[in-house]
């Protein structure tokens, strides 16, 4: 197992190694660089040369990848293109922002999709179900901009109870942050709960339809015991992936959500990067984003792997 | 010669009463269509009663009413179940959930998909400890360790610790033996409990069963498909037919001399290891729920109906011997002979015939090199899945290849068919033609020359194809045929294999298991191959529809002189139709030799207890267990694959020297380091001594 694990871990390295060196080669890619960008109509001669010369732009193109991964690996990424802000700085209080927004989202969404999962599998077809499905099915299929413009409109322009947008600053405390992220955070658990209940209610029933559960039944045992011991761990297993998928897409959902509720987030700053063409914040961004969709997936396989005996016991112990 | 089991109580009481019981489900179309019709039956205390048909007979629905337990969308349409005078269909669940597992047990047909897989063996078994049995808690660990041992099963202290999937099947089996124990039931219902199972283990596993209904007094209910194993264990059968109980009587006369026409003719399809004669197949297939008419439900398929028959319907009536049977002509039935076969005894291939198929010290292996060894180039030095095999197979003879599951059997035809790469070794087809290991790189004739048939029609058959699709995709490539002459040459097949014309434009869905494996059959002869590979072509049929594709595969071979490459486990199917056998043990041949030598003097220890392990339909015959059933894993022993069960095993030479292949001029070959004729002495040294219906078990280690 330790071996499958490090296998895994392998992969991942070289994942991101890969993902970097494919940012780095489209923003090299795009027609002119962070000096064009700079300098914009100033862009040529003299100028344009010693802003190059400035900023290490004429080296060859692999000294400056590995200059860039080198620091990357060290936290370092730079400054932006404007030269006056380090992006560390400005991306680590971006990253703080969106992950407040992604974590309070995960945690109201993992366990009420759970709970709602298991509820409509084990009242499946019922008025309960039936319910709770079609609204599943609405928060899925409806796009999140729309989704939350629907919010805003509700909560904060009828009802008043809560700011439509955020005005608080990057920077501030998460005190400070939380009260005005509600309407955002409701509007990415929706999607995302409606995506993972349908999972946990398909994987339920599949697992409640297995010889195992009927031998259970057969053996006499209790519904609600039946379905903690026997039912349960068989059905969460597989979830486990699909809420990594989740997380993942997550990242890329966070990004429309910030740009509606105007919130200081790592999304948000990509965005304005991209009009900007501050290209090493865009690599920067990437790179983050790649990270934590790797992360994410190794935690989930390793997660899997404790949870499930199959893949524990592997190579471990023969009959 | 004694009664296969023990005796029942002298005043026996009942226990499990079924009265006049219909169950059934609603169609799409709104009609009610039965699955058990008006089933009356007693089982009583301390009895063993045996339940066989055939699939779709209703039997395990029985089985499961028996627990108050009804599968989706069944409902009981009449009559009731009673469990010692309480009607079980009206019990509150609490009074069901006390009785099931308690004092009525289940024993499940797959163990190891019924065991949770993420609970551990100690933690199930204990689950069933904690809610029916008075014991304390604190003892719970220690009676959990009984019982496994109690089921035999090696190293409980260490097996309490495993999941399910870390156990063998015939382990699985026991732990769900033990589980079932564990309540200390007054009655065992056995749903299939050793289908699926290998030979040796299966008999091991009812010889456990025999015992503790012997020692505890349990009663049991034994469901399967199979007669040999439900002559093993039971005292009554009851014969199922279309939802019906059609007959029912002491084991021995049902066994003997049954008086229903049907379970004479399952009887008589059951191939026998001691005959190597074409089993004889019943015509036609049992009808669909709601199918019957007014009449007998086996009317349709019976040779003596008369108009009686198709009009009114039978009642279960007393015959002779003490039977209870539904038939209008029992009394002519018990005149009758039992049905024999017809055929007559094969001719044999001569030595010299040219053989089509010669494997030359073949090795194939599953380990495929990592990726760093790839680069490296480096071989892997895995031993082994399949090795050391050569076998010349003739011109129109058919080679059987036997063995337990793991034994390579299928691993050599998908070898040949070029789906598995070798990984030494040639095979040559025809006079010197080399085959490639690689199906991509063999020519369109090599393809056409050899096909391949297939357990399960169901994965086989694309299920969006008609009859006419299927079989047209062999026609179009390797004849070129389109149009009026494809359409002739497809309606011949399907003639060659007794299915009409009008198959053509069916679905693989709309037509019997046994109708598509016809199918099957007909597309791999639509090639008009020379060698044609069957993958335990009749295991996943009913032992009627078996008898039947073995018949039509032996009417083609005699019509278009084909050679068969015959694999299947079961050591009786393979004795009606093979003219040579090869013996596998965990990749590596054992023995080879022609089917009635071998049958009849099997020589190396492993076929000696591969087929003293063989069940036959009769209350006189008992299995002889000389080797523990200890599934082997991985890697293959060194020396002789066989020497870590080895009943006869001499010593240090068999673990580390490959045994020399002592053959005969009869073609007959072991590969043992004891000489044959010693082997020979010492098996009928082992007859004089023990009483052969008395299985010889001897303690399963590890």
């Amino acid at each position: 197992m330790i071996q499958l694990l490090l296998r895994r871990l392998f992969l991942g390295l070289i994942t991101i190694g890969l993902v970097s060196g494919i940012i780095f080669v489209s923003v090299e890619a795009l027609p002119g660089d962070s000096c064009t960008a700079f300098l914009e109509r100033e862009a040529e001669g003299k100028r344009l040369e010693n802003c190059r010369n400035d900023l290490g732009l004429n080296r060859p193109a692999a000294v400056r990848y590995f200059d860039w991964a080198g620091r990357a690996l060290q936290g370092d990424f730079g400054v932006s293109a404007n030269g006056t802000k380090s992006i560390a700085d400005m991306v680590g209080t971006r990253l703080r922002n969106s992950l407040v927004l992604a974590l309070a989202s995960l945690i109201i969404g993992i366990p009420l999709a759970i709970f709602l999962g298991i509820v409509t599998a084990l009242w499946r077809d019922r008025q309960l179900d039936l319910w709770i499905s079609t609204i599943a099915i609405f928060a899925m299929t409806i796009p999140e901009f729309v989704s939350a413009t629907v919010l805003i409109l509700i909560f904060s322009v009828w009802l008043g109870w809560l700011p439509g947008i955020v005005i608080a600053p990057a920077h501030a405390p998460i005190s400070q942050l939380l009260p005005e992220v509600i309407l955002p955070i409701i509007a990415i658990s929706m999607v995302m709960t409606a995506h993972m209940l349908r999972m946990v209610r398909t994987s339920v029933i599949e697992v409640m339809a297995s010889d195992y559960v009927q031998m259970a039944r057969l053996k006499g045992v209790p519904y609600w015991q039946m379905v903690f011991r026997h039912v349960l761990p068989n059905a969460l297993l597989p979830a486990i992936n699909v809420i990594a998928l989740t997380v993942a897409w997550l990242l890329g959902g966070v990004v429309v959500i910030e740009v509606v509720f105007n919130y200081p987030g790592l999304g948000r700053l990509m965005i304005d990067a991209i009009s900007d063409r501050d290209l090493p914040v865009v690599q920067a961004i990437a790179l983050i984003l790649a990270l934590i969709y790797v992360g994410v997936n190794l935690s989930a396989d390793l997660l899997t792997m404790i949870a499930n005996p199959r893949l524990r016991t592997l190579h471990t112990r023969k009959s | 010669m004694t009664a296969p089991v023990t005796t029942a109580p002298v005043s026996p009481a009942p226990l499990i009463e079924i009265e006049d019981l219909s169950i059934g489900f609603t169609s799409r179309s709104g009609a009610t269509l039965p699955i058990l019709r008006n089933i009356d039956l007693t089982i009583n205390e301390g009895e063993t009663v045996g339940l066989v048909g055939e699939s779709g007979s209703g039997k395990s629905t029985l089985a499961l009413a028996m627990m108050g337990y009804l599968k989706g969308g069944l409902r009981v349409l009449n009559g009731a179940t009673s469990f010692r005078d309480r009607n079980t269909f009206e019990l509150s669940t609490q009074e069901l959930e006390q009785i099931r597992g308690g004092e009525l047990a289940l024993i499940p047909q797959n163990a190891g998909q019924s065991l949770t897989p993420t609970l551990r063996i100690g933690a199930q078994i204990g689950e069933a400890l904690k809610l029916h049995s008075r014991i304390e808690e604190a003892d719970c660990p220690a009676r959990v360790i009984e019982l496994l041992s109690q089921v035999r099963l090696p190293d409980p202290e260490q097996l309490v610790e495993r999941y399910p999937h870390e156990l063998s099947g015939g382990q699985q089996q026991r732990v769900a033996i033990a589980m079932a124990l564990a309540g200390e039931p007054d009655a065992l219902l056995l749903d299939e409990p050793t289908t699926g199972l290998d030979v040796t283990t299966q008999a091991h596993v009812l010889e456990l069963l025999r015992d503790l209904a012997a020692n505890t007094g349990t009663a049991m209910v034994y469901v399967s498909h199979d007669l040999g194993a439900i002559a093993r264990v039971s005292d009554r059968i009851v014969v199922m037919y279309a939802g019906e109980i059609v007959l029912e009587g002491n084991s021995r006369q049902v066994l003997r001399t049954p008086v229903h026409p049907y379970a004479r003719g399952l009887l008589a399809s059951i191939p026998k290891l001691a005959d190597a004669r074409l089993p004889v197949a019943m015509d036609g297939r049992p009808p669909s729920p709601g199918g019957t008419g007014a009449g007998c439900a086996f009317a349709d398929r019976c040779a003596l109906a008369e108009a009686r028959c198709r009009a009114e319907q039978p009642l279960l009536q007393k015959a002779q011997g003490g039977q209870t049977v539904r038939c209008h002509l029992q009394e002519e039935v018990a005149h009758l002979a039992m049905p024999a076969s017809a055929t007559a005894e094969r001719t044999s291939i001569p030595d010299r015939t040219p053989s089509v198929l010669d494997l030359d010290d073949v090795a194939i292996s599953y380990a495929r090199p990592g990726l760093l060894d790839q680069i490296l180039g480096r071989q892997s030095n895995a031993t082994p899945t399949v090795d050391n095999i050569s076998i010349a197979i003739r011109k129109g003879e058919t080679i059987g290849l036997i063995g337990e599951s793991g034994s390579g059997k299928s691993t050599i035809l998908k070898a040949i068919a070029g789906l598995l790469p070798t990984k030494n070794g040639k095979i040559t087809f025809g006079s010197n033609e080399a085959l490639h290991s690689n199906v991509d790189k063999r020519s369109n004739d090599q393809l056409r020359r050899i096909q391949l048939i297939f357990q399960n029609p169901d994965d086989s058959l694309n299920p969006r194809h008609t009859i006419a699709e299927i079989l047209a995709q062999p026609l179009r490539l390797y004849f070129g045929l389109t149009g009026d002459d494809l359409r002739a040459r497809s309606e011949e097949l399907l003639e060659r294999v007794r299915l009409g014309a009008h198959y053509l434009e069916r679905l693989p869905s709309q037509l019997s298991g046994g109708e598509k494996q016809r199918v099957a059959v007909a597309r791999a002869f639509a090639a008009d191959p020379e060698l044609v590979l069957c993958d335990e072509v009749t295991s996943a049929l009913d032992v009627s529809v078996q008898a039947a594709v073995l018949e039509l595969l032996k009417q083609l071979q005699e019509d278009q002189g084909t050679t068969y490459l015959f694999v299947s486990h079961d050591l009786a199917v393979v004795r009606a139709l093979a003219d040579r056998v090869a013996v596998l043990y965990q990749g590596r041949l054992c023995e080879i030799g022609p089917a009635e030598r071998v049958y009849a003097l099997p020589s190396h220890p492993y076929t000696e207890v591969l087929l003293g392990a063989v069940l036959e339909p009769d209350p006189d015959t008992a299995p002889v267990l000389t080797a523990e059933d200890v599934v082997e894993l991985s890697p293959v022993a060194n020396g002789c694959s066989f020497q870590r069960r080895c009943p006869r095993r001499l010593g240090a030479i068999c673990d580390s020297t490959t045994p020399p292949l002592q053959s005969d001029d009869k073609g007959h070959a072991i590969r043992c380091h004891i000489p044959r004729e010693e082997l020979l002495a010492l098996q009928s040294q082992d007859h004089a001594q023990g009483d052969a219906t008395s299985p010889r078990l001897t303690q399963p280690g590890l």
